[in-house]
């Protein structure tokens, strides 16, 4: 069989439908202009026999439907005229009954009805009852629905509500509700029914139809919240029991959702405070599939601004407890919708969580209470991977953030770093911001070493680097400027953080920015790091603003350190101006603000040790670093010091591997002017003491040559090395030397290691073959520093 | 013209009832098909009023006797022209004479006995006629009729039980239905109600019917003619298990008769409630039940 062209086909239908319609219209209109009612009631009667067709959509017969309802409006007028004229109304209201179509009959009956109860000749709520008693005659759910519906509008300004004018007896606003009801029962019962008729293979055109007709029977529940007779007495005991007991019994998904978000919708909030405990409990009767959480949230949400709108209506919640209530109510549903996707159940302890922010600020307990019972429902599933669950987590945690405006409320929730362990490495880097936006906005400050532990436990995600990342493919790049931009952001925060936590807080912001552009350095080449915000320099740049903000602390030896990592970091990275930047930045501390001597010691000691490992700096800046170098090391205040230092900055002209670096007539310098200033240092103790200070340096010294020697400095030649042996013994022995074990020791195991390299055999065996222990050249020694 | 003049009746005959101006007429149909006026009565009424005979212009009317009989008649229509009197009063109301001119005779039947009712059917016609004969001899009498209608009214019945039924086809259809009633007046209504205990059918519609039975003959020769005369759509679509659909169905539209029962051994007139399912094939499930209609008095 030819499956016709649908749509087509219904315009065409829709076409006669409409041209048949006014034809009989026309007709009507005559007979109502010559006052003939038995032709209005025919015409009348044919011209909604249009309405009986089965071939139109919801949506076509909508529009059928609603040029029937505007000539049923002059219908309407004709009648009430005729009932001025005298024409009793009961008798019309006999014979609209006599036309045998049923659907016409009905359209006319609810009409005649309308103007009936207008009259007054009899009481509406027996008008109301018998309409909508009689409309049960129409079981197909499209012309069921839009007979109720034309049922519920005529009859909307008649029902007998307290105040009104069709009002009744005692009884008169339950009439007038148990009309509302029935037909809404009636509409729904009709509406739900649609799902099930017709071919499975329709199921979701059907959905579809059924979705446009939804507001037909949301419409009752509208009219029921506008009549005034209802107090919340008579909400609590009939409407809304009434109601859920259809929206419960019908068991149409569509329906459940759509009514109970009607409901939440259309009633009064104070109405609904009163009530949660009746509203919440068809919650977890509804259908599973139905969207609760979101029917909860709307809920929530709308009791939150509520207790929002005005101070005074607090007292309530606390009376009905309202949040107990609806923390048990989420409870029973997730237990109950066993199927319910993590993020339904997130979702729900979100809504709820704003709900207590709202309701009882003051009760932390509830929100930590809510974070548990949530993260309890996360447990034992491992890292979450749906992404809108972590989305509505991020929601939920950001929430007490946003309320509290302080960390440290948020670092006494006992369960809300439990969530970290299930969100993955990038949701938890996303909450980590999130954190720290919330700390930077409100320039909190943390207090105790306990919550900066918390807080740094809930940040974590920033700072380790977790294992399981390794597989992801998750793009580097992104991760890399997500983490730069991160580090902006502490960058940030810290940079508030005051005097006293400076000196804590940047190192750490160092070091893990230092990672970052290893991790960015190790990574493809060709990608040009200029376009990306996540290039090294970007971040150096940030680190040398970091850094500088120690100089106000003052933290002068911690940032001098900072300088000289960050330098060697710019020396991986191939970046030498910012190297050398960072050198110069580290020079000036230390010749501004390093004045300690013992500080200066351990400082030169450090930037030469720095020094040495560059090998980015060509030439020129070079011997700018390094003489500078040997110039601070010689002005050190005291000889030992400056002794050291300067032997030490023998290896700048010496690194191993680089071969254009290797100087060792200049190193051999740095050593001789060690010997003279050991020299010194010596003559300075005998002047002062009367007794020569130890050889300890010159020890020292001499492990610096055997050390070069070794290397193959072609500057270091056996007899200087055999000169100093000679110098050390002799003053070893000499009689105003004070004894000094140490310096034995350890000329003896320098002689020992001379002794073993000669007896190694080989090579090396011969170049220390020459080597003897004793004799002396003092003088020659002498001269020769003198000499340089 | 005097061929013409030859064949026209020698006089006008004229039949008045005397409380014709106040009677009531109803509509009769006649035999060709036309409607008229007739006066209304019922059993034991006096039957009364004048009969004048008026000769054409200048003619005498020469007769062996002028009678009036009230005659009550049923007509099969497949024995046409075959009347069977169940009823024949007849008053003499001349002796053999002429007449000369307008000559009036005032007659009465009192207390007749009229037990049927007028009735008009497919295959049977019952009626009631005055009927005026001029005897002549050779020349043919001249005879004329009047019609006029019974109706006879009938108390509320003392017992009028309701009907109530389930029925059905096994695990397919159970219905349950309920008229308020089993004996109607005319102008009566029809309330009950369809109430679905199982639907396992795609039902499209549902209608009530009102079926007149009239069985004519007896034995062999019984002719059943049924005809619809009322078909009231009472739902619209497929109901589900344990809806239940109101009727209400006004009688006064319809032209309905009361039921008779075996009227002279010659015919019957019975009514039926048909209870009709349709669905979406087009299959007709129906229950028919017969229910009693009667004339009440007209309290107007």
């Amino acid at each position: 069989m030819m499956i016709p062209d649908g749509i087509e086909d219904e315009d065409k239908w829709l076409t006669a439908g409409i041209a048949g319609l006014q034809q009989n219209a026309f007709y009507m209109h005559r007979a109502l202009d010559t006052n003939n009612l038995k032709d209005a009631l025919k015409y009348s009667a044919q011209m909604l026999s249009e309405l009986r067709t089965s071939r139109l959509s919801p949506h076509k017969y909508y529009e059928l439907y609603m040029r029937a309802f505007d000539e049923l409006r002059k219908l309407e007028m004709f009648f009430r005229e005729e009932a001025k004229r005298g024409c009793s109304t009961i008798e019309l209201y006999e014979l609209v009954q006599h036309a045998g179509n049923i659907l016409p009959r009905l359209y006319l009956l609810c009409t005649v009805g309308s103007v009936y109860i207008k009259s007054k000749e009899a009481p509406a709520k027996d008008v109301l009852k018998d309409l909508v008693e009689m409309c049960r005659g129409i079981q197909h759910p499209v012309r069921g629905l839009f007979l109720r519906s034309y049922l519920s509008q005529v009859t909307k300004d008649k029902l007998p509500d307290i105040g009104s004018e069709y009002e009744g007896d005692a009884d008169t606003v339950m009439d007038a509700l148990e009309f509302v009801l029935q037909n809404f029962t009636e509409m729904n019962k009709l509406w739900v029914r649609m799902q099930h008729q017709g071919p499975a293979r329709e199921k979701d055109k059907r959905e579809k139809e059924r979705n446009e007709l939804r507001d037909l029977v949301g419409k009752n529940l509208h009219v029921l919240s506008q009549i005034e007779g209802v107090d919340l007495e008579m909400y609590r005991d009939t409407v809304l029991p009434r109601v859920l007991e259809q929206v419960v019994n019908c068991k149409d998904e569509l329906a459940q959702y759509y009514l109970m978000d009607c409901i939440i919708q259309v009633f009064p909030d104070e109405y609904h405070l009163q009530t949660l405990e009746i509203l919440l409990s068809a919650c977890p009767q509804l259908q599973p599939a139905v969207d609760i959480k979101t029917v909860l949230s709307r809920l929530m949400e709308r009791l939150s601004n509520y207790a929002a709108s005005s101070a005074e209506v607090l007292p309530e919640f606390f009376h009905v407890e309202a949040f107990a209530k609806l923390s048990n109510a989420i409870g029973q549903v997730i237990e109950a919708q066993v199927d319910m996707p993590i993020v339904g159940a997130v979702t729900l302890y979100s809504s709820l969580l704003t709900f207590s922010l709202h309701v009882h600020p003051d009760r932390l307990d509830y929100v930590d209470q809510i974070l548990g019972a949530c993260v309890g429902k996360l447990s034992g599933k491992g890292k979450l991977e749906d992404s809108k669950a972590t989305k509505q987590i991020v929601t939920l945690l950001s929430a007490p953030l946003e309320k509290y405006n302080d960390i440290e409320t948020v670092l006494k929730l006992s369960n809300y770093p439990r969530f970290m362990e299930y969100l993955d490495d990038g949701t938890n880097k996303v909450m980590a911001n999130v954190i720290i936006q919330s700390i930077l906005k409100n320039k909190t400050c943390i207090s105790t070493a306990d919550k900066v532990e918390a807080l740094f436990e809930l940040i974590k995600g920033l700072i380790k680097d977790l294992d399981e990342n390794l597989d992801d493919e998750f793009d580097e790049e992104d991760f890399n400027e997500e983490q730069s931009s991160i580090i902006c952001t502490v960058k940030k925060h810290i940079l508030t953080g005051g005097t006293k936590r400076l000196p804590f807080t940047v190192p750490p912001l160092i070091f893990n920015s230092l990672k970052l552009v290893r991790n960015l350095q190790g990574q493809d080449e060709s990608v040009s790091g200029d376009e990306l915000s996540a290039n090294p320099k970007k971040i150096f740049q940030l680190l040398n603003q970091t850094i500088e903000a120690l100089s106000t602390v003052p933290a002068s030896e911690l940032a001098l350190r900072l300088y000289l990592q960050c330098a060697e970091a710019a020396n991986d990275c191939d970046l030498e101006p910012v190297a050398y930047e960072f050198f110069t930045q580290a020079y000036i501390l230390y010749e501004e603000e390093i004045s300690d001597s013992k500080a200066q010691v351990t400082a030169i000691h450090l930037i030469i040790g720095t020094l040495q490992r560059m090998h980015i700096f060509g030439v020129e800046n070079r011997d700018t670093l390094t003489h500078k170098a040997t110039g601070y090391s010689a002005k050190l205040l005291k000889k030992p010091d400056q002794c050291r230092a300067v032997y030490a900055c023998s290896h700048l002209f010496w690194v191993e591997g680089h071969e254009n670096n290797k100087d060792g007539e200049r190193v051999l310098f740095c050593l001789k002017r060690a010997l003279r200033i050991a020299n010194a240092a010596q003559q300075m103790a005998n002047a002062t003491r009367g007794s020569s200070g130890s050889v300890m340096l010159f020890i020292e010294i001499l492990n610096k040559y055997l050390y070069f020697f070794e290397k193959g400095n072609s500057h270091i030649t056996l007899d200087s090395i055999q000169g100093l042996i000679e110098l050390i013994t002799t003053e070893t022995q000499s009689e105003t030397v004070t004894p000094d074990p140490a310096a034995d020791a350890f000329f003896a195991s320098t002689l020992r290691y001379i002794q073993f390299q000669k007896d190694k055999g080989g090579a090396v065996a011969e170049k220390y073959e020459p080597i003897k222990k004793g004799g002396s050249e003092k003088a020659w020694i002498i001269f020769n520093l003198q000499d340089t | 013209n005097y061929i013409i003049g030859a064949f026209k009746p020698a006089c006008n005959i004229s039949i008045t009832f005397s409380d014709g101006k106040t009677r009531k007429q109803v509509p009769l149909k006649k035999e060709n098909g036309q409607t008229a006026m007739v006066p209304l009565f019922q059993s034991q009424e006096n039957i009364a009023g004048k009969i004048s005979i008026e000769p054409v212009q200048g003619k005498k009317v020469e007769h062996n006797g002028i009678k009036i009989e009230l005659l009550g008649q049923i007509e099969m229509y497949f024995d046409r022209g075959n009347f069977y009197d169940f009823t024949s009063l007849v008053r003499e109301l001349d002796v053999p004479g002429e007449i000369y001119e307008r000559k009036t005779y005032p007659f009465e039947f009192s207390t007749v006995e009229m037990p049927y009712e007028t009735y008009n059917g497919v295959n049977v016609r019952l009626r009631y006629v005055l009927k005026v004969t001029i005897s002549r001899g050779y020349a043919g009498s001249i005879v004329e009729y009047q019609d006029f209608m019974v109706r006879n009214y009938t108390p509320p019945p003392s017992i009028n039980t309701s009907i109530k039924m389930e029925v059905g086809i096994e695990d397919c259809l159970h219905i349950e239905f309920e008229y308020n009633k089993s004996k109607y007046h005319l102008k009566d209504v029809i309330i009950g109600k369809i109430y679905f205990l199982l639907v396992r059918i795609k039902i499209k519609n549902m209608d009530l019917e009102i079926r007149r039975r009239e069985s004519t003959g007896s034995g062999a020769n019984t002719h059943v003619e049924t005809e619809t005369l009322a078909k009231f759509e009472l739902m619209d679509g497929a109901p589900v298990r344990g809806e239940s659909i109101p009727i209400r169905l006004f009688l006064s539209p319809y032209e309905l008769t009361p039921t008779h029962r075996n009227i002279n051994n010659k015919f019957s007139v019975k009514y039926y409630l048909n209870l009709v399912l349709v669905d979406e094939e087009d299959r007709r499930y129906f229950k028919q039940q017969e229910v009693t209609i009667y004339r009440l008095a007209d309290t107007s």
